[in-house]
């Protein structure tokens, strides 16, 4: 195989700088969505958008919500068992 | 050194040239503008959200920078000042000026719409078109006002970053454009005045060009006037204080004096000592945007009314 002796011509090194140029633009970018997306994610706004399906939670906030009661576990499951195996269960 | 071409073939660009399409220079000050008008404004936005919101709308100032570079690609050869721009050397192919303005130009606007909000990404639009098709392709080389109506988009910028934080208007955006608005023409006359040739060989119909240089120099007086006041309003809004109306009243005296100077002067005086008198109020102008701005900066530093 003849090698031919690797000449560098200024034009490719032009299309060099063109190409990482680009490179570090589209990496920059990448990290700038990611951190908007962070950013907007924590900063706790309103997310979700009607999209054509009542859902309770896009419901506007109850001023006078019900007071908490204790979590139900459906009857025959594990932890219905748990329950009703604890001092005082009602079941 | 021996280098034998067979040919000249085509230019290869770099990526500086395809920066350079995006104008830096003119992009600074829409970052500086921008981050005023945003920073200042009532409602705190998140710090990165902000950052974000300055760079697309650098970004679209950018895309407007390369938009003019395609459609001005004619004039800009024959301007000493713009000779060396990437199209006119023939570095960059015009269709590659016009595809990056188009693609930065969408880009920018969608990001600043997810970014911020939709109100300040439609005014972004809005500034590109005007700036673009309004101020390059229609009004720049068919009338001697091209400078004043031009100068509107340049004065948007600190209302789009008012527009980012509040989501709209107030007096305090409006005025801020008021200012930049009634600066941009005795700042570019003063520049014609001393850069004559370079317009009349190009055709642009500039003030100088078309009605005389006594008129400009009565054109820049006058709207040294108008200026002041709405300098000096912005002074007592919401944003404005002591220091703000002490730098201002500083700046707009000087101005003032200035174009008066200017007035007074003839072209036999003005030739005779090299344009000296315009090349400093030249000056004068930029320190003065600069300085009213960050006037409102250390204002909203140190606490507003």
């Amino acid at each position: 195989m003849v090698m031919l002796p690797q000449v560098e011509h200024e034009l490719h090194k032009r299309r060099r700088s063109r190409n990482l140029g680009l490179l570090v633009v589209l990496l920059a970018f990448v990290a700038l969505v990611f951190g908007l997306s962070i950013a907007k994610i924590t900063s706790g706004d309103m997310m979700e958008g009607y999209d054509h399906q009542p859902r309770a939670s896009i419901l506007p906030k109850d001023p006078n919500p019900p007071a908490r009661t204790a979590p139900v576990a459906a009857p025959g499951t594990p932890a219905a068992e748990a329950m009703s195996q604890q001092p005082g269960a009602s079941q | 050194m021996t280098d034998i071409n067979a040919y000249q073939g085509p230019a290869e660009a770099g990526f500086g040239d395809y920066v350079a399409l995006l104008k830096p220079r003119v992009m600074s000050l829409v970052v500086f503008t921008a981050f005023v008008g945003l920073w200042i404004a009532p409602v705190p936005m998140n710090p990165f959200v902000a950052f974000c919101s300055i760079l697309f709308i650098a970004l679209g100032g950018g895309a407007s920078g390369a938009l003019n570079m395609w459609y001005d690609a004619d004039i800009d050869a024959v301007m000493k000042r713009t000779a060396g721009r990437p199209v006119p050397s023939g570095l960059v192919p015009k269709g590659d000026a016009l595809a990056l303005g188009i693609a930065l130009s969408g880009l920018s606007v969608m990001m600043l719409g997810l970014a911020a909000n939709w109100f300040a990404a439609g005014f972004l639009a809005f500034t590109i078109f005007f700036y673009a098709v309004v101020y390059t392709i229609w009004l720049k080389r068919s009338t001697p006002q091209n400078i004043v109506i031009g100068g509107a988009a340049g004065a948007f910028p600190p209302m789009i970053g008012w527009a980012c934080a509040t989501g709209g208007i107030g007096i305090e955006s409006l005025l801020m454009f008021a200012l930049i608005f009634f600066w941009t023409p005795p700042h570019f006359w003063a520049l014609a005045l001393f850069m004559n040739n370079d317009y009349t060989n190009a055709g642009v119909p500039m003030l100088p060009v078309t009605h005389g240089r006594k008129v400009t120099r009565r054109h820049i007086f006058g709207y040294t006037l108008v200026l002041t006041p709405f300098a000096i309003w912005l002074g007592f809004t919401s944003v404005g204080g002591g220091v703000y109306l002490a730098v201002s009243a500083v700046l707009n005296a000087l101005f003032i004096a200035g174009g008066w100077q200017i007035l007074r002067r003839s072209d036999e005086q003005s030739r005779a000592d090299n344009h000296k008198v315009e090349k400093r109020y030249f000056r004068l102008s930029l320190y003065y945007l600069f300085l009213h701005f960050l006037a409102l900066l250390v204002q909203h530093w140190v606490g507003a009314w």
